[in-house]
């Protein structure tokens, strides 16, 4: 298989400059405070869906048997190496060595066997326990060597393997790590003042490279009307996305600051329920389409930072087609298939919408749009616990809006019991085709053949790619400019004066 | 408060109304409040802008001859919103306290005549709901049923409830014992008829007071309530959301969190206002200690 | 006085275990899932059944309830659903933002209201009065929120002197923390001082009113002895009443004022925890509010008794 000579070379190279820094720059900053938006219910990866919790753990505290750097691509992580089998079912994991937990525990392939058969468990609450469903047996062979089989060939296993979900703990932690999180990372866990910050400390006895900082602190700021002001002030070093909302201009035009707008895998979409009348009729979702003016919608939702899509890909990813002209900005058109589709009065529907502003914003101006061409929305808005029940597992909606999160998901389209409730046996079918190949090339075009599909059934209202608004000290490096997934790698950062 | 005024036969209605009128603050709140009233009213018919239209374009600009309150964060006119909004903040205040009336002056005046055991589970009952912080109870039933102007309006008049059933049992305890009353007893009135025919008109004043002020409180909650996503929701505005929308924005465009702010502050003024000068008129022995 | 401490003693728990029953009651009608919550969009059924059991779901109510009031009898508040740590805890972590807070904030606006409402009493009718008067009705009428919301804009992003919100630890130092709660306080203070100092106002003309303080003054007492020495000390009723409600307002009302400021207090906990369906912290917290207003109206009522003996025999 394919070595990573390349990443451990500049590796390497990073080590050898990170070893000579402190002797030249005898002032060096070591201390980070990192701001978030929402604080971590805990912060144990295997046993919460929150993003916040992968935000603070993903590779400062924890890491898994490979990571995914920031280029989205799979790199080794607690495996230096590994060899795939010519069927693509068993996969040899090669493990570091001399690597220990936090709590002074030696790290062996025991522990990866532990940690993949306990997400896989009868009684287990991860919350991606999806990553493993093709997972059929974990064996060790010796202490630095773990075998994976799979029941099916399955192309995005090393990258499923590099999900904060898929984190390795201990045995003699894996309990306790809501509260006092234990991995294998280069920081420790060190306090968390609930409902204001988290603490990290230098892990010194890191196997790998060691990092910059000494310690780093998370920092709860829920809201543009105090992130800016802690921002300005200097309470803050860093946000991974500042929720700015309108006043990002006025952070851009302070050379103090570096902007960096960023992609996510968050696509915000206008869920629509399929199996709901008259939404299923193809001609009224193509309406809904034409009605839609993505620019406002942007210009509205997310200051003007989002990508505007038309399908549920990210536009940063290379089997990525530009399908925004499918349905283009036409409210006559769209009126005009209303009519054809038995509804030339419009007709009257609810948009549920769950708290985040991108929601609440985009809903009012949605329902604004839709009522121009007849379509007259409801507004409800509901917590997340209600939209959980009511809309994504009770399937009880007409319309809502909401940001599709994890990366690579165009798969939900053909989920059976999806809220979208959408169904095309041809989609289905190129799914099951992309899970079992792994050729590169192939599988991009399979992407294409997917988004195709998905834009052409108009299977929901495809609005923006979310925007990354990345803000730091413009003397800080090392952030992750990109979220190929939504965390604060801080391996890398560091102060350059 | 403690203290509740002793209620008093009422002078002929003419005359109130002339001293009414001569009272500085009565005056100065019964203008404020009828501008109020006569904004929302006009809304209903005219506003400088369609509020339902959005336009995206014209989003954040500063005060202008066009748009003198300036404009949001999706291009409305903040004029026309403070216009339409003014009508759920009354809406909602009239309807609570109407509740608050409603169920609280009945268990008051009952209180009042039986006496007893009801009197006391009356108390007690009025103690357990004072024990529970206001507004944390609203957003809890809010939570339950869903933010809107409906829920924030059983919120809001839950906790009239024992507010007017504290002061209709007080002002009645002291006319049971007047001499008309008594009067009244011994001809073999029933306790019902007495309370409808003689205690009931005499503590109408003071429940008018009372209303005015749980009037102003109401839209005081009301706005908080909304400030924290509680309240009525889009597309219909409100004067709490409003402020919550600006907050965000404060750094760019303050006009967008002083003009609703203003509203509420002139509205809940003018309430007080009238409130004392209802005070003054109707409570002659209040109106000598000034 | 013991039979007048017992009655009030008595009504009091009626009111705590009245409270904890519709606490319990209510949150168990609270629509939403916590499991559901907890582990998000890609759960698998299983492993939301596994989360259920393990946060205790699966009990029936009554079972819950009791144990829920055993625990709260041995002082054990349970565990929250979402921060899994102790409620306790999360109580007493937050219970150093709100309660220095609260105290802060009933310090201003006593500090405020009182001379103020005394020298409108002392005026009455003359231009100080009136003034002093007016600001307090347009005190009584601004919503604290907004008033916090120009202190952010005056204080913090105008002149930067103070912070716009959030709480660094008193682990960072005294003035620092201090330093965070200036404007909260000042928020909060200011439309309740407006309250007190019409109430002082009023209870003072009441009293100055009285024929035992025209007795005084025919008597040739100074003005001012009978200003301090006679009227205040009867005027206190009605101020400590609403001092006393006042801080019970400011203890659990702080909810928006928190909001505001992003406060780790007392306030955003159970907000944050009703919206995460963290019932057993929401129920956790109400009781403890519920406890501190009936401990405080305790507090008032034995005050009330020491300003004025008269009270104990009315018990």
């Amino acid at each position: 298989m394919k070595p990573f000579k390349s990443v451990l070379a500049a590796a390497a190279l990073a080590l050898a400059f990170s070893a000579a820094a402190p002797m030249s720059a005898y002032a060096q900053r070591t201390d980070v405070v990192i701001g978030m938006v929402l604080e971590p219910p805990h912060l144990d990866p295997t046993a919460g869906a929150a993003a916040a919790i992968k935000e603070v753990g993903y590779a400062n505290i924890f890491e898994g048997i490979t990571r995914i750097g920031p280029d989205g691509q799979v790199q080794p992580g607690l495996a230096e190496s590994w060899e795939i089998s010519d069927d693509g079912k068993v996969y040899t994991f090669k493990l570091r060595t001399g690597v220990e937990f936090h709590d002074g525990t030696p790290f062996s392939a025991d522990d990866v066997k532990f940690s993949i058969e306990r997400a896989m468990a009868e009684d287990s609450v991860n919350p991606q326990k999806g990553l493993y469903s093709a997972v059929e047996k974990v064996e060790v062979v010796d202490p630095a060597t773990v075998v994976v089989t799979l029941k099916h060939p399955q192309g995005a296993f090393l990258w499923n393997m590099g999900w904060g979900e898929a984190a390795i703990v201990s045995p003699a932690s894996a309990d306790n790590n809501k509260e006092h999180p234990v991995g294998t990372g280069p920081f420790k866990f060190e306090s968390w003042a609930k409902g204001s910050s988290i603490k990290l400390v230098k892990n010194p006895d890191y196997w790998g490279e060691p990092v910059a900082l000494e310690r780093a602190e998370f920092r709860i700021v829920p809201d543009a009307a105090a992130a800016i002001p802690a921002l300005l002030s200097g309470d803050v070093h860093a946000f991974s996305n500042m929720p700015a909302g309108d006043a990002l201009p006025q952070i851009q035009g302070d050379p103090r600051f570096k902007v960096v707008i960023g992609s996510t895998e968050g696509e915000t979409v206008l869920s629509t329920n399929n199996k709901k009348e008259p939404f299923d009729k193809l001609q009224v979702r193509q309406a809904i389409a034409h009605a839609l003016n993505r620019d406002e919608i942007i210009a509205g939702a997310s200051a003007g930072l989002g990508v505007p899509i038309g399908s549920h890909f990210a536009p940063h990813h290379p089997a990525y087609v530009d399908l925004t002209g499918t349905y283009p900005y036409d409210p006559n058109r769209a009126k005009e298939l209303l009519a054809e589709a038995g509804l030339p009065d419009g007709f009257s529907a609810t948009l549920k919408l769950p708290p985040p502003p991108y929601a609440r914003q985009g809903g009012e101006i949605i329902a604004s749009q839709l009522r121009q061409v007849g379509i007259n929305l409801e507004i409800i808005p509901l917590e997340w616990a209600d939209w959980l029940e009511q809309v994504f597992k009770g399937k009880d909606y007409d319309l809502s809006i909401v940001s599709h999160v994890e990366p690579m998901d165009i798969g939900i389209y053909a989920r059976p019991d999806y809220y979208f409730q959408y169904q095309n046996p041809e989609f289905n079918a190129v799914m099951e085709e992309l899970e079992v190949t792994a050729d590169e090339a192939t599988r991009n075009e399979l992407y294409g053949k997917a988004q195709r599909i998905l834009a052409e059934d108009a299977a929901v209202g495809f609005l923006f790619q979310m925007p990354k608004v990345g803000v730091w000290d413009a003397r800080l490096e090392g952030m992750w400019e990109n979220w190929p997934l939504s965390v604060a790698d801080l391996t890398k950062v560091h102060w350059t004066e | 408060m403690s203290e509740v005024p002793v209620p008093h036969e009422a002078p002929p209605p003419a005359s109130l109304l002339r001293q009414a009128f001569a009272n500085r603050s009565f005056l100065t709140g019964f203008v404020i409040t009828a501008l109020i009233a006569a904004m929302a009213l006009a809304s209903f018919v005219w506003t400088p802008f369609d509020i339902t239209h959005l336009i995206v374009a014209d989003r954040m600009k500063a005060p202008s001859w066009q748009h003198p309150f300036g404009t949001d964060h999706f291009g409305r006119d903040i004029l026309s919103m403070i216009m339409i909004g003014s009508r759920n903040s009354i809406a909602v205040a009239v309807v609570a306290v109407g509740i608050g009336m409603a169920v609280g002056v009945p268990l008051g005046c009952w209180a009042a005549a039986r006496g007893g055991w009801v009197d006391e589970a009356l108390m007690r009952f009025n103690d357990v709901v004072f024990a529970f912080p206001a507004l944390l109870s609203a957003v809890m039933i809010t939570a339950i049923f869903g933010p809107g102007a409906v829920n924030a309006i059983v919120a809001i008049g839950i906790f009239n409830v024992p507010v007017f059933a504290r002061v209709a049992r007080a002002g009645a305890l002291s006319l049971w014992p007047r001499e008309y009353v008594l009067a009244a007893r011994a001809a073999g009135k029933g306790k019902v008829l007495i309370t409808l025919e003689h205690i009931l008109p005499n503590i109408a004043s003071m429940l008018l007071v009372q209303g005015t002020i749980q009037f102003a409180l109401g839209i005081l909650a009301e706005a908080g309530l909304s400030y924290l996503g509680l309240g009525a929701q889009p597309p219909m505005p409100s004067w709490g959301r409003m402020l919550f929308d600006a907050q965000t924005r404060m750094m760019v465009a303050p006009y967008q969190a002083i003009f609703p702010g203003l509203a509420i502050v002139v509205t809940v003024l003018g309430l007080n206002l009238l409130g004392d000068g209802l005070r003054d008129v109707l409570d002659p022995r209040l109106r000598r200690e000034r | 006085m013991i039979a007048f401490l017992a009655k009030r003693i008595g009504i009091g728990a009626i009111t705590l275990i009245v409270a904890s029953i519709v606490v319990f009651a209510v949150l168990e009608i609270l629509p939403g899932d916590p499991a559901l919550l907890m582990l998000g969009m890609n759960a698998t059924p299983e492993a939301l059944a596994a989360m259920r059991e393990q946060m205790g779901l699966n009990e029936p109510v009554p079972v819950r309830y009791l144990g829920w009031i055993a625990g709260l009898l041995a002082g054990d508040f349970g565990r929250s659903f979402t921060y899994s740590s102790p409620v306790i805890d999360l109580i007493l972590e937050r219970v150093v933002v709100s309660l220095p807070l609260a105290l802060i904030a009933l310090t201003l606006s006593t500090a405020i209201a009182i001379p103020v409402g005394i020298f409108s009493a002392a005026r009455r009718g003359r231009a100080g009065d009136t003034v002093s008067m007016g600001v307090a009705q347009l005190g009584v009428a601004v919503p604290n929120f907004w008033f916090a919301l120009l202190l952010v804009y005056v204080f913090a992003v105008w002149l930067r002197l103070l912070p716009a919100g959030g709480f660094p630890g008193w682990g960072a130092g005294v003035w620092p923390g201090l330093k965070a709660l200036i404007l909260p306080a000042v928020a909060l203070a200011l439309p309740q001082a407006a309250i007190l100092a019409r109430v002082t106002r009023s209870a003072m003309l009441e009293v100055l009113g009285e024929d035992y303080i025209r007795t005084a003054r025919a008597k040739g007492m100074p003005r001012r002895y009978v200003l301090w020495r006679h009227a205040l000390r009867n005027a206190m009723i009605p101020v400590l009443t609403i001092m006393g409600l006042q801080f019970s307002f400011l203890l659990a009302g702080t909810i928006i004022i928190e909001n505001v400021f992003y406060l780790p207090g007392l306030g955003r906990l159970v907000f944050q925890a009703i919206t995460q369906r963290d019932l057993i912290v929401v129920e956790g917290v109400v009781m403890l509010l519920v406890a501190s207003v009936v401990v405080v109206n305790l507090i008032v009522d034995i005050l009330y008794a020491v300003v004025d003996p008269r009270l104990r025999i009315r018990a």
